[in-house]
């Protein structure tokens, strides 16, 4: 009976944490979509990719700041619904932009570079980000809004934040509709075309450069909708925070394949419950598995679960 | 005289260091078949490229019905009528064989138009009918090179540039092939024809030029070339 009693006691903590573990492997989908569409394309991994994820949560945070539901000392109200909305649209609109930018400035000037070039540039933009953060947003933690009142909703067994219902509502709607739209849109066909050969694509009449511009700011979208996801799950927000989140999201895409988008939510989800799996046994390896799983997937399966074998450009 | 469709005026290519079109100077008329021979290495490839804005002459220029081609990108030009069907098929392989096609009518808007197209590109290539569902990847070269020629007509193209279509098939693929390039071209399209198979080339084409290392070496009636000795020698493996 006590055996019993300990194992259902078990399972529950089991269920549990898988359901955290999908939750937190919704944003890592969420943000890894960024990183292999830009891959498909470009073949190129776009460290800044991190911040943008980042900016997502700063830029879903102002909206309230300015509009004054972040007073000095005194308790937050909660923010009413369309200052949310508000807050949504403007941090999505913003990182798009962001996102474009980057490519414009940084990595379209070295389309013809060697991939080496794209690459170190990435990982300067991304420290530019960061540092650029720490100035603006100042490097002190900040308290994201109260755009949301965590509750708990009991769900059979086990028990799970309103948040991480929200977060994996949104994001599989989020991914899902990014699939539909590349797999059915003329839009999304030139994007594959673009992914898999931008010359002939050009002769189809297909505008790469814009092609490309798009990806980015559809990529950005997603991780800022990530970051402002996360915030209120964890209401807490400071310039580097996309440091760790950045690298899981990135293990994420290449455990999945890198270049595939299912591949991205798949990669993702794994990610979060195996992390979730391991943190009911001992929190502080929780961190590590991401990286045993990229030594994993680079030893066993390099082109990733869902990845097709020597995609390499011609 | 009318405007040529196509006209390169004294054009210069560079890779870098190689100077690899050298003065390279060609005409396309409403209506015709203008075919350009030569080896490996000639500049044949480079000369379609440049014709369609791939590559930028470092000098001379390149004219379409009357315009001026130079900053003009790639891109814009397809829904100007000027098509291309590269060298190695360019097809998608991951890209269903009807993707593929639609994607050659990416800067088309009228979608009845566009359908009506598709249709007369599986009358024209019934084994791309029969394969419409499956991944580009999976097609024979042949049934690959059907798929570009039927990609490009779906631009609706009045300049129709080819990369060597008979290359890697075998002979009975190349003569089908060559029987629909003939009747492209009698429904209106005009077309310039790159092609290492001089013979078929030839025999398919109203004017031909030879070019060699990045020249042209000299041009004519394409049935006056396949009598003609030095091609002969060089090309048709004879003499």
């Amino acid at each position: 009976m006590q055996l019993l009693l300990e194992s259902g006691d078990f399972l529950a903590r089991l269920l549990q944490q898988c359901a955290n573990g999908v939750a937190k492997g919704s944003v890592y989908a969420l943000v890894a979509v960024g990183y292999t569409m830009v891959y498909g394309v470009l073949q190129l991994i776009n460290f800044a990719h991190s911040d943008v994820y980042m900016l997502g949560a700063y830029f879903s945070y102002y909206p309230a700041r300015w509009l004054g539901y972040m007073p000095d000392g005194a308790e937050k109200p909660k923010v009413p619904l369309y200052v949310l909305g508000l807050a949504f649209a403007f941090a999505v609109t913003a990182c798009a932009c962001t996102g474009m930018l980057i490519e414009r400035l940084a990595y379209r000037p070295l389309r013809n570079a060697s991939r080496l070039a794209a690459l170190i540039t990435a990982i300067g933009v991304s420290i530019f980000l960061q540092n650029a953060g720490q100035m603006v947003f100042t490097s002190e933690v900040k308290s994201f809004p109260r755009y949301v009142d965590q509750t708990s909703v009991p769900l059979g067994p086990i028990a799970v934040a309103n948040t991480s219902l929200i977060i994996v509502v949104v994001a599989a709607l989020m991914v899902g509709g990014l699939h539909l739209f590349v797999q059915r849109t003329r839009t999304g066909a030139a994007m594959r075309a673009c992914s898999h050969d931008m010359r002939t694509a050009r002769l189809m009449g297909v505008n790469v450069n814009a092609t490309i511009s798009l990806t980015f700011a559809i990529g950005s979208a997603m991780a800022a909708v990530g970051g402002m996801l996360i915030a209120m799950d964890q209401p807490r927000l400071t310039p580097t925070m996309g440091l760790l989140m950045g690298l899981k999201a990135f293990v994420a895409a290449v455990l999945g394949g890198i270049g595939s988008i299912p591949g991205a939510a798949l990669g993702g989800l794994l990610l979060g419950v195996a992390e979730s799996v391991v943190g009911t046994w001992n929190t502080t390896y929780a961190d590590a598995v991401a990286f045993v799983a990229l030594i994993v997937v680079l030893l066993v399966k390099p082109s990733g679960i869902l990845g097709k074998a020597g995609r390499e450009k011609v | 005289m009318a405007d040529p469709v196509l006209q390169l005026a004294d054009v210069n290519v560079y890779y870098g260091a190689v100077h690899a079109l050298r003065g390279v100077s060609l005409r396309v008329d409403e209506g015709e078949v203008v075919t350009l021979i030569g080896g490996n290495g000639a500049g044949k490839t480079t000369t379609l490229a440049t014709a369609c804005g791939l590559l930028r002459p470092r000098s001379g220029t390149v004219t379409y019905r009357g315009r001026d081609l130079a900053g003009v990108p790639t891109h814009k030009l397809v829904a100007q009528g000027l098509v291309m069907a590269p060298e190695g098929r360019g097809i998608f392989p991951n890209l269903t064989v009807e993707e593929n096609l639609m994607l050659g009518a990416y800067s088309r808007r009228d979608k009845a138009g566009v359908a009506a197209d598709l249709r007369r590109g599986f009358e024209l290539f019934p084994r791309l009918a029969e394969r419409r569902k499956q991944r580009g990847g999976t097609l024979s070269g042949g049934e690959q090179q059907m798929l570009s020629i039927a990609r490009a007509l779906m631009a609706r193209p009045r300049l129709l540039l080819l990369d060597e279509p008979s290359l890697g098939l075998a002979p009975l693929v190349t003569q089908a092939i060559f029987a629909t390039i003939d009747r492209i071209n009698k429904e209106g399209v005009t077309i310039l024809l790159v092609e290492q198979n001089a013979n078929m080339a030839l025999r398919h084409s109203h004017r031909a030029y030879v070019i060699e290392t990045g020249e042209i070496q000299f041009s004519g009636p394409s049935a006056e070339l396949r009598t003609d000795p030095r091609v002969k020698a060089a090309y048709l493996g004879e003499g």
